[in-house]
């Protein structure tokens, strides 16, 4: 970034609140952003530079330099320099256009406006006029200017809620809030400017979870963290305004910081390619060493004799420095076979590819109007050869909806089959009339579709509603009413949101709630029921329960939770229903569902008394509170009456089983690295069937440590060899028994039978990415067939693709939706983002983004091997045509003395690449294909070639560069031999210098010409326009030079007059050109009979197929969808935070404005300080997994 | 494949027939060997060196007969020799007649005059002269010259568009006033023969010459030898010789000077490389094709089942 001065480091920055003078000292840098890279001025010589920076302008530059010194110049100057200023000013107008984008998004961000306390008055700045050190003034729903510590807000106790979508991607809100001292400042305008507490704090750093200061205020200093920051990016919610300081400006802040540079992407092929670049010039060098020798050797032995007639240069008097010129003019000369048109073309095709992605319609979401889009015109073909794709899971795999599929009341399963549209639609029909009239609050969204439930509830079926009630009254859920009067929930995991959504469609509608009641809507008549105590989630628990007493004066405990903790402390009575339910779990979990047991309990008045006691005191104990606390909360959850169980699909995404099938069936391995909880990470796992039932096994790694970590890989991967001779043994198959002694022999490079998946969480992560760890891991990793990633940080998502990246040498591909896939999109080859939900950060930093994720398939399987395909056919036919075009060259320099004559015409040099074989190649490298896109999706197994690189390697180059010298061998060695002492049919000469250098471009064209034509497997219009146009081109511009005009215009640049005439009536000519196209054709024609007849590769078979498809067209058959086994799998999954329940309790998050209806009154303030002690105590007590938790979320 | 050969082989066959019916005399009259007649010229002290060889043509040569001097080990192809030219200069451009192009250099110019012609391949022009003349029995000593034709033997092209005199009244000395002749060359330009529309640069010897050779053997044409009439072949076999003026060195780059008769035929002079190539092409084309479908035959129902396996 250009403000990045020569400063030194920052160690600690001190910021003084309302002082901009004492702020400057520190130069700390204001809010204006830059992403721009040049500005008018700067422009020319900063592009030029990096222009020639590229390896293949530089050389092209060298070469044009060789060519202006006239002693060594063996081609005018025209050659080369046309091409290059082309390709040049291409990309200066390409870049310009960039940039001026970049200048108008940083404009248009600097000059956002935002309120800013100046002189004791609020006025509206520029962004980039804000300073470290001012106070500015937040409103709902705005973006943050810089990065702020929150002073006060219109929440009470200085609470502000935040989105950070664009920071990490994670719609749900945030809380952060202010020092209790700053918080009282409010919104007094003259107490704000009169502030002036200075923060010291630490330097700017890319840390999005972690800041570290201290506020002196009042000769009090008061330590500040992450939860009194707002980040530039985030955006306001839910709060009317807040006021903070700038700590952080501009390039300084964490959202800049962490912007870091796009690395520049190179596809595989590109650096193949560089290698071969190099290669080639290596033999260019060898060419003109050996030509240079050659000429040495003739000037001492042939032309020093011939001076009679051939001068000699004052300074070529030495036959060694004659050799040394003519080395340099050889390389001009040679210089073709990479010619500057190579990459030129690359980029133009690569640009084709991706308008077919833009334009492809069956990449078109109608659903968002989105279609995909590829961002970087660059990497095409490297989706061809994708090995390993990493996939976040929330928004990528899932739709990050959830939505209530099934339950199971007192044994009775409601919500049966709604797979089939047709009788989706009938119900949805129905539903209408099922919905109870006036059930306005009914969200369209729901798709709950058994209406059996409804009557249910209508009748009356005490269970079910005590089932609704349930779900009604035990969530952590908060209900706003919006402008309209609409009630909207705020929900803090989504499933919790599934469930109160689908009480409230049942006709228990959750109103609102204060800190001791929560009001219900029961079948139209509001209940409302006191909250006596509220035993909060946690990760051990896995439960929750809330203590209510009803109208009636019940007491009653609703708990909720995963069915094997839930299970354990049923009642006896429930046994009956345990099984069945327990039997319902089974089938839901089956179905990919995620479950939650739901059970409540009578409570008599005295017992709840005295347990509510001992809960005070326990609470009000100072050591070892939590356990006493948990042990009470123990206590009161058992003897529960079993009510059902819920199931709740995350909704994935439409066609992702499809999808990864046939991904798989291609051989990519898909990891999932999700943020998410093992159990659901694992559950989502079995529901795109990444995970199957007839998987040998799972390896679950969950260590502490790197010992115990460590131990547990090794485990794995020795059962995984033991478990696979043991499952051999049993089995007869002899031929699985020879692979295992293959894998015996070979440890190192084992294919492992079977399938296996490891899933590993973020946690043992850490430690597996150390060094010694990381191979085991990687080892076993690739030997399994899934591997799910959970619990894992943006960061640990970059590490894990690193890992593969660099280790296993694969070409990785990763896609995700949120800002916490950012890292991992950039690290990998090929970033896809998703264009959902999650802001589009992700989209932003991606070379390539859709709406669904089922794309992705289309995306590889055809356009990414199509691209690969055509890629590795044009670099094949480019360096086939140009060994061929310039080695002729090679030949001819024994001929001519090794003086580095050409062959052909100048203009034709200049031409051949740019004009006449440029097009051809260009339709073919845009439009072929092998197999039409339909036979690509269906054949997953096509795009093994592309993984194995097969299509264009170092030994396919050699063939292509053996074909190309075959090819110039012919081209010149039959015209020599036809001319060697010949006369034309006229009796006029024909082996004049000329004419031979017209028939044998004559020859080339048309060589290269039938070539193509060979090549291309897919013929469109153009095709056949741009072959036939070549060669129509070809000779039109051949008479054109020859005729007599241009001669006579330009006599010294057009010394070829007359010739076209002469050659091209001679039959001998003719003759000529027909035997050397035959001969360097036929070799060709005949070795791809012979490989179709003896090694069918599975695309001819499928281009067989195809053609006899176009005749009769068989009715498709249908793969058949993979049906997953049932097992049983706790599926308890809350993405859920544990403390709510202390917000809820405590009343802190409840709104001052919107006054719960039954009790407005606000907590006295003594509360308020123990809420923040507990909130205190909570931070440090559950720090393990509570700052997991963050890190995740962050 | 059975196409190509089918049509290749005819076409060889045709081919080689026909150039073996061309009938072709080749005299080397370089004087290496101390036998030859012109061994003596070798030596450069005698000037004018003449020479004469004698040959016997065994068969008539029917139809118009070409008379073409051939050099070995001669690169006309050099770079700088190739472009050792100024095209604009011989296409009669004044300015470019006093003042040739730098690519002349160093036979740009001598004396302080501009060289007209100028260059490497003009200062290097042939400039040996042979006469044929038929010794037409063993009683009748004194032989017949025969009747060489100088003009037709270079390109309409070159003559009419590429190679022109420079513009101006007067004889063609007038018009190359004010420069000078190559340093090899033994008389000017406007001497090179007497008739004015085949003097200067439109000289066709000199046209000849200046269309550089594409290999460093070559032919060039030197004069035709007309057709009489249908009775008399053109040249009847007999006694012949030739009679050379030498000037032209070629001793001191081992190169060779030849003599060459021959007649044309439809596809050009005697060449069997091109006949026997089809011969050879066609010929794999053909057995290639018969290896390929008894392969195809062979491996058709294999793949066959692949297909059916694969879908």
């Amino acid at each position: 970034m250009p403000c990045w001065k020569e400063k030194p480091p920052e160690v600690e920055r001190t910021v003084k609140a309302n002082d901009r003078e004492y702020n400057e000292k520190f130069q700390y840098a204001d809010n204006r952003i830059h992403t721009s890279k040049y500005n008018i001025i700067t422009f020319l010589p900063i592009n030029l530079f990096e222009q020639f920076q590229r390896v293949a302008n530089a050389y092209f530059l060298f070469l044009l330099i060789l060519q202006l010194i006239p002693e060594i110049s063996s081609l005018t100057w025209f050659t080369t320099i046309v091409p290059l200023v082309l390709v040049i000013t291409m990309t200066a107008v390409k870049d310009a256009t960039d940039d001026y984008f970049r200048h108008k998004s940083d404009n248009q961000v600097n000059n956002r406006q935002s309120e800013v306390l100046i002189d004791g008055k609020l006025q509206n700045e520029k962004w980039m006029n804000v300073k470290v050190g001012d106070i500015i003034k937040l409103e709902n729903n705005q973006f943050v200017a810089a990065d702020l510590l929150l002073l006060s807000s219109s929440e009470p106790h200085g609470l502000c809620y935040i989105e950070t979508a664009e920071l990490d991607g994670e719609t749900n809100l945030k809380v952060r809030h202010a020092l209790s001292v700053t918080s009282e400042l409010g919104a007094d305008i003259s107490r704000l400017a009169r502030f002036d507490g200075t923060v010291v704090c630490e330097a700017p750093n890319n840390k999005l979870d972690k800041f570290t200061g201290v506020l002196s205020w009042k000769d009090s200093k008061h330590s500040l963290n992450n939860q009194k920051i707002i980040l530039r990016g985030c955006v306001l919610r839910n709060t009317g305004w807040c006021f903070g300081m700038v700590i952080f400006a501009g390039p300084d802040t964490k959202l800049m910081q962490n912007s870091g540079k796009t690395k520049f992407k190179r596809t595989s092929i590109d650096r193949l390619m560089n290698t071969l670049v190099l290669w080639i010039f290596g033999f260019l060098v060898c060419l003109g060493i050996i030509l240079a020798i050659g000429n040495s050797i003739w000037e001492n032995q042939v032309g020093g004799h011939f001076r009679t007639f051939l001068f000699w240069n004052e300074e070529e008097k030495n036959s060694v420095f004659s050799g040394f010129l003519t080395f340099w003019s050889y390389i001009i000369i040679l210089n073709t076979v990479v010619p500057i048109s190579l990459y030129v073309s690359m980029e133009v095709i690569r640009l084709g590819h991706s308008y077919f992605i833009n334009w492809d319609r069956k990449m078109y979401y109608t659903g968002k109007a989105a279609p995909a889009e590829a961002r970087t015109t660059t990497l095409n073909e490297e989706l061809g050869q994708i090995e390993y794709v990493f996939s976040d899971k929330t928004g990528t795999l899932t739709q990050n909806i959830m939505t209530f599929k099934k339950c199971s009341v007192n044994g009775r399963i409601y919500g049966e089959i709604c797979d089939d549209p047709v009788h989706k639609k009938v119900i949805t029909k129905e539903k209408e009339a099922v919905r109870f009239s006036g059930q306005a609050p009914a969200e369209g969204s729901f798709e709950f579709c058994d209406h059996s439930l409804m009557e249910s509830v209508k009748l009356g079926d005490a269970k079910v509603h005590e089932f609704f009630r349930l779900l009604a009254l035990c969530h952590t859920v908060m209900s706003e009413e919006d402008h309209s009067g609409k009630l909207i929930y705020q929900v803090q995991s989504p499933d919790e949101g599934a469930l109160v959504t689908a009480a409230r469609n049942c006709g228990f509608i959750f109103k609102s709630r204060t800190p001791e009641t929560i009001t219900i809507e029961e079948m139209g008549t509001l209940v409302t029921y006191q909250l006596l105590a509220f035993l909060d989630f946690n990760n051990i628990r896995k439960r929750m329960s809330v203590i209510v007493r009803n109208p009636a004066g019940q007491i009653k405990l609703y708990s909720k939770g995963a069915d094997t903790i839930l299970f354990e402390r049923l009642h006896p009575s429930s046994e009956a229903l345990l099984s069945v339910t327990s039997d319902h779990l089974s089938e839901f979990a089956g179905e990919g569902l995620r479950t939650l047991a739901i059970a409540y309990r009578d409570l008599d008045e005295k017992y709840f008394r005295e347990w509510h006691q001992m809960l005070q005191t326990a609470s009000a104990a100072t050591h070892e509170r939590d356990d006493r606390v948990s042990g009470l909360y123990e206590e009161i959850e058992r003897d529960l009456t079993l009510l059902g169980a819920t199931a709740i699909e995350d909704k994935l995404q439409e066609g992702v089983i499809e999808t990864i099938a046939s991904l798989s069936v291609a051989n990519i391995k898909i990891w999932v690295l999700t943020g998410d909880k093992q159990e659901t990470a694992i559950n989502i796992g079995y529901a795109c069937t990444l995970l199957t039932e007839d998987m040998n096994d799972v390896f679950v790694i969950a260590g502490n440590t790197v010992g115990e970590v460590r131990e547990e890989l090794r485990k794995a991967k020795g059962s995984l060899f033991g478990q696979n001779s043991s499952v051999l043994s049993g089995h007869a198959a002899c031929e699985k028994q020879q692979q295992l002694e293959l894998v015996s022999v070979g440890e190192d490079t084992v294919t492992v039978t079977g399938d296996y998946a490891l899933v590993i969480n973020g946690h043992s992560l850490a430690h597996a990415l150390e060094s010694d760890v990381k191979n085991d891991l990687l080892e076993l990793a690739c030997l399994c067939k899934a591997v799910i990633c959970c619990r894992v940080t943006p960061l640990q998502k970059a590490q894990v693709v690193e890992l593969v990246r660099k280790r296993r040498n694969a070409v990785t591909l990763a896609i995700g939706d949120g800002a916490n896939d950012v890292s991992m999109i950039k690290t990998a080859h090929i970033g896809v983002g998703i264009s959902g939900q999650e802001g589009l950060q992700a989209v932003l930093a991606s070379d390539y983004s859709f709406a669904q994720f089922r794309y992705l398939q289309r995306l590889l399987l055809v356009h990414g091997r199509w691209s690969y395909f055509r890629m590795c056919k044009f670099l094949c036919y480019f360096f086939y045509k140009n060994f061929a075009f310039t080695l002729v060259h090679f030949w001819f320099g024994f001929f001519c003395g090794f003086s580095a004559q050409t062959v052909y015409d100048q203009w034709f040099v200049t031409l051949f690449n740019i004009v006449y074989t440029s097009l051809p190649v260009l339709a073919m490298g845009i439009f072929d294909q092998d197999v039409s896109d339909q036979n690509s999706m269906d054949c997953p197994q096509l795009y093994e070639p592309g993984q194995l690189n097969l299509l264009f390697n170092k030994r396919k180059f050699f063939i292509c560069v053996a074909h190309g010298i075959y090819t110039s061998l012919a081209l010149f060695f039959i015209p020599y031999g036809a001319f060697y002492s010949t006369a034309g049919e006229d009796g006029q000469h024909v082996a004049d210098y000329q004419s031979f250098a017209v028939t044998m471009a004559t020859s080339l064209v048309i060589v290269v010409s039938v070539q193509i034509a060979l090549d291309t497997s897919y013929w469109t219009v153009i095709n056949h326009v741009f072959i036939w146009g070549s060669i129509a081109t070809y000779f039109s511009i051949l008479f054109t030079m020859h005729s007599n005009g241009i001669f006579e215009m330009f006599p010294s640049q057009f010394p070829f007059v007359g010739n076209v005439w002469h050659s091209l009536t001679q039959k001998c000519v003719w003759l000529v050109i027909l035997l050397t196209t035959v001969a360097s054709i036929m070799p060709v024609v005949a070795f791809r009979f012979l490989k179709m007849d003896l090694h069918p590769a599975l695309t001819d078979q499928i281009r067989r197929w195809q053609k006899a498809q176009k005749k009769a067209r068989p009715v498709r058959r249908r793969r058949p969808q993979p049906r997953r086994s049932s097992s049983r799998r706790s599926g308890y999954a809350f993405a859920h935070q544990e403390g709510y329940g202390e917000l809820i309790t405590s009343g802190k998050n409840m709104r001052a404005k919107n006054p719960p209806p039954t009790s407005g009154l606000e907590k006295p303030l003594f509360n308020s300080t123990s809420w923040l002690e507990n909130l205190c105590k909570k931070t440090t007590d559950t720090l393990s997994s509570f700052s997991q938790e963050k890190t995740v979320k962050l | 494949f059975f196409i190509v050969g089918l049509i290749f082989i005819p076409i060889g066959i045709g081919i080689f027939v026909t150039s073996n019916n061309i009938r072709e005399i080749e005299i080397d009259y370089t004087g290496t060997e101390p036998s030859s007649p012109c061994n003596k010229c070798l030596s450069p002290d005698v000037t004018p060196c003449v020479c004469t060889i004698n040959f016997t043509l065994e068969k008539a040569f029917e139809g118009n007969v070409f008379m073409y001097y051939g050099l070995s080990n001669f690169y006309q192809n050099h770079r700088r020799y190739v472009k050792s030219r100024d095209d604009s200069q011989l296409n009669g451009d004044s300015s470019a007649l006093l003042n040739p192009s730098k690519e002349c250099e160093p036979y740009r110019r001598n004396e302080d005059l501009p060289v007209a012609p100028c260059g490497a391949i003009a200062n290097s022009m042939f400039n040996d002269t042979l006469e044929l003349f038929l010794i037409a029995n063993e009683s009748d000593p004194t032989p017949t010259p025969i009747r060489l034709i100088k003009k037709g033997i270079a390109w309409w092209t070159d003559k009419h568009v590429k190679f022109r005199n420079p513009p101006g009244e007067g004889t063609l000395e007038e018009r190359f006033k004010g420069t000078t002749k190559p340093i090899n060359w033994l008389k000017p330009v406007y001497m090179l023969d007497s008739e004015e529309d085949n003097n200067g640069f439109i000289n066709e010897d000199f046209i000849v010459w200046m269309r550089t050779a594409a290999l460093p053997t070559f032919r060039k044409l030197y004069r035709l030898i007309e057709r009489k009439n249908d009775l008399h072949p053109t040249l009847p076999a007999g006694q012949y010789y030739l009679n050379i003026t030498y000037n032209y060195p070629v001793h001191s780059f081992d190169g060779r000077k030849r003599m060459i008769l021959t007649t044309v035929s439809w596809m050009g002079g005697k060449n069997p490389f091109l006949g026997i190539a089809y011969i050879t092409v066609g010929s794999i084309a053909f057995l290639v094709g018969v290896v390929l479908l008894v392969i195809n035959h062979k491996y058709r129902s294999t793949s066959n089942t692949a297909d059916t396996v694969a879908f």
